[in-house]
């Protein structure tokens, strides 16, 4: 990437001199104006990448240049970067207009110009009339758009957003990631957002990069990242996936023919997985996967049998959870009102369309 | 349960509290404000001085009714007659012996006004302010103890003025008290912040060893904890024996007797007071307040002071005012460790009240204490107003 905003190169952290890393050789480029998500569970090291960026930890060996300077141990309070916090972390004994002024009294602007860019940091998150108001008065969508007044009001160059939407119910959830995303196309400010939300990642971001046992394990824009997973962890954390286990039969290039652990033998896209004989997962998409309540044999080649086990009507779509061969089970989803299902415990075929199943190398068991 | 059975259950407290502590210090301090020895002793002397202006000595009649007194009280009445000496005695030196010897001498029946007679028995009758005295002691309320305890006294013609220069102590008493209180709560602040600091952010056994550390002096006697520090810093005691020992002094130093000793003590026993609402100011505060001050461009000493120090203050008032309080009140320490000068209220309350037995006197300084500690809770209570307001 040319002239990124911000660069990790070959950052490291741990916790302790000789432990296990919480982040491991980290080469991360964020580009200007981008949305950048960090996405993973708990641990993986995604929340300490962003507290490396903002300063409040120090990365125990690599750079991280923002606009081309090395900040890895500068204070926090001379980056000038822009933080909203999962807790808010608003100055509880000020009102709002104090909370938002903070950045800019700290910068020693003046009064009058200090008011106006308060009043417009309010009206774009529309919190307009609520400046006196103090924090504990305010809902907690309220409180969360001051944070993100607070942050946006004096301009960083890029803003870090930690898991910021947590403790909000999912309505607003909702409502909030669609309004973080129009305020970042709006502004053009570059963005960094740490989720362990795949869905909200998936909504928000430019790119993600999917961080797992403190490295990332793969950095794409939201549909590549759904649509090709990069490994069996991806394929698993992104999204829902039937994950077969099988062997590998026959490679030829990226495709291969896999015997699942459950009997049938499938073809699959040869993603991230050794050759004949090696063991791997194999990944098919819930809502890739066809239904038809008539024998395998009636449909030839390509489709082959499963018995419905359930069937849970969830209003927009009907999930159906399918035993596939020799106590594998595979889990298909399509839309509601899409044609008679088939008789729970009665035949019924599945098939799948070429290149939606993936094969993967098992996931390393961790460390 | 409802609340006025949960009220029923605490009416057992609220009934030895009056009994032990509202009915007999209230009593204690009525004293402060009543003057009930002289008009019982001298009735008609009070009701013959009631219309005097006190200008100049009071007419014959005054003369006759303190005659007519002093006899029925020499004979019915003695111990009343002591008593009655001993309050005006406090107003005006001399009149502890004025009044027995007055008695004594008209006791036998003379000719002529009764002026003559009590001049002739005293000279100091001429002087307006023995009878003033009189007059001010009459009762039953009177504000002549507490103007006492402010280094004031009313003249014979009742107006409040303060008593000469070299009788002057409490103002001195008070202004020392609140001093040296201060000065304890500073020094138990500018110590207890780092400690209370270190504990709140400590996890595990260090801070359970650290609160336990602060919380084991309680476990010991005020009394014991003030006798440890004679202990150290008296002349031959163990600071001064391990510096001789080290060769740093050739005499002993003075460390004991002195408002260095008061402090010191008084320090060391009100610090738990200070560490322990701080810590738990400390606990309450958000650990991420400062780390968004710090991305929001706040250097540390900004912080510090715009964030973690308003929402401290809570906390901080809390335990100035609990120390403050305390060190106010202090009495056996500055009795043992202190000269002098650096004797506090409470010394005087308990000088009063037990060896010159002028418990009027000893309630209208405890009143005077009292109102400091409510002065300062009030002042607390303003200060710290504006958190009611997060609950709007």
């Amino acid at each position: 990437m040319a002239d990124p905003l911000v660069r990790f190169q070959g950052v490291r952290k741990t916790w302790r001199a000789g432990g296990p890393a919480a982040v491991e050789a980290l080469d991360l480029d964020i580009a200007r104006g981008e949305l950048l998500t960090l996405l993973g569970p708990s641990g993986s090291g995604k929340t300490t990448t962003l507290m490396m960026l903002a300063g409040f930890e120090a990365p125990s060996a690599g750079r991280i240049l923002l606009e081309g300077r090395d900040i890895a141990r500068l204070a926090p309070h001379r980056r000038g970067i822009g933080v909203v916090f999962q807790s808010y972390a608003l100055f509880p004994h000020m009102d709002v207009a104090g909370n938002v002024g903070f950045p800019l009294s700290v910068r020693g602007v003046g009064r009058a110009d200090r008011d106006a860019r308060v009043a417009r940091a309010l009206a774009m998150v529309r919190l307009e009339g609520l400046a006196e108001r103090r924090p504990s008065e305010l809902s907690g969508g309220q409180q969360q758009r001051v944070a993100l007044a607070r942050a946006l009001v004096f301009e960083p160059p890029i803003v870090l957003l930690d898991e910021p939407l947590g403790a909000l119910d999912k309505a607003l959830r909702e409502e909030m990631q669609l309004e973080i995303r129009h305020l970042h196309r709006r502004l053009g400010v570059t963005m960094m957002y740490v989720t362990h939300d795949q869905a909200e990642a998936l909504t928000l971001s430019d790119r993600i990069a999917v961080f797992e046992g403190g490295r990332v394990r793969q950095l794409a824009a939201p549909r590549m990242l759904y649509e090709r997973p990069a490994d069996a962890f991806v394929a698993g954390f992104v999204g829902e996936n039937n994950l077969l286990r099988g062997t590998i039969q026959e490679r030829d290039g990226d495709e291969c023919l896999v015997r699942l652990d459950c009997g049938p033998l499938v073809p699959a896209q040869a993603a991230d997985c050794g050759g004949p004989g090696e063991g791997c997962v194999v990944a098919v998409r819930p809502e890739r996967v066809a239904v038809a309540g008539v024998a395998a044999s009636d449909l030839g080649g390509g489709a082959w049998p499963a018995t419905l086990q359930e069937a849970i009507f969830l209003g927009d779509h009907v999930r159906l959870r399918l035993a596939f061969g020799d106590g594998g089970e595979v889990l298909a989803k399509r839309p509601a009102g899409a044609g008679a299902l088939p008789d729970p415990g009665g035949p019924a075929a599945i098939a799948w369309p070429e290149g939606a199943a993936f094969a993967f190398r098992e996931a390393a068991p961790r460390v | 349960m409802s609340r006025p059975g949960a009220a029923l259950l605490t009416a057992p407290l609220l009934l030895f509290l009056l009994a032990t502590f509202v009915a007999p210090i209230g009593a204690f301090l009525w004293r402060g404000v009543t003057d009930t020895e002289v008009a019982p002793v001298l009735p008609r002397t009070v009701a013959a001085l009631a219309a005097w202006d006190g200008t100049a000595t009071p007419g014959e009649e005054a003369f006759a009714a303190l005659v007519a007194d002093l006899r029925a009280a020499r004979a019915g009445n003695p111990t009343g007659l002591a008593r009655a000496a001993a309050r005006l005695n406090a107003d005006r030196p001399g009149f502890r012996g004025l009044l027995p010897t007055t008695a004594r001498r008209v006791a036998a029946p003379f000719e002529g006004p009764a002026r003559d007679a009590v001049l002739a028995a005293s000279g100091e009758w001429a002087d307006p302010e023995a009878w003033g005295a009189i007059r001010h002691a009459a009762g039953p309320l009177s504000a002549f103890h507490l103007l006492a305890a402010l280094d004031l006294r009313r003249d014979a013609t009742g107006s409040v003025a303060p008593v000469p220069e070299d009788q002057r102590i409490f103002r001195a008493v008070l202004a020392r008290s609140l001093w040296i209180s201060l000065l304890v709560t500073g020094c138990c602040l500018l110590l207890g912040w780092p400690l209370a600091w270190l504990i709140a952010t400590a996890r595990g056994w260090p801070a359970t060893l650290l609160l336990a550390a602060v919380m084991l002096p309680f476990w010991i006697s005020l009394v014991v904890r003030t006798a440890a520090w004679m202990v150290l810093l008296q002349r031959e005691g163990l600071v001064n024996a391990a510096l001789a020992a080290m060769g740093l002094i050739e005499a002993p130093l003075p460390l004991m007797l002195n408002r260095f000793a008061v402090v010191l003590a008084m320090v060391h026993i009100l610090l738990p007071f200070m560490v322990l609402p701080l810590v738990a100011a400390f606990r309450a505060l958000d650990p991420f307040l400062p780390r968004a001050a710090a991305s929001l461009g706040a250097a540390p000493w900004w912080a510090f002071l715009r964030v973690t120090l308003p929402l401290c203050l809570p906390g901080i008032g809390a335990g100035c005012l609990l120390v403050f309080i305390q060190a106010l009140g202090f009495y056996v320490t500055p009795a043992l460790l202190g000269g002098p000068n650096d004797q506090m209220l409470a010394w005087f309350v308990g000088f009063y009240a037990t060896r010159s037995v002028n418990w009027g006197l000893a309630a209208a300084l405890s009143i005077l204490l009292l109102a400091a500690v409510g002065l300062c809770v009030a002042l607390y209570g303003r200060l710290a107003g504006f958190r009611r307001s997060g609950a709007a």
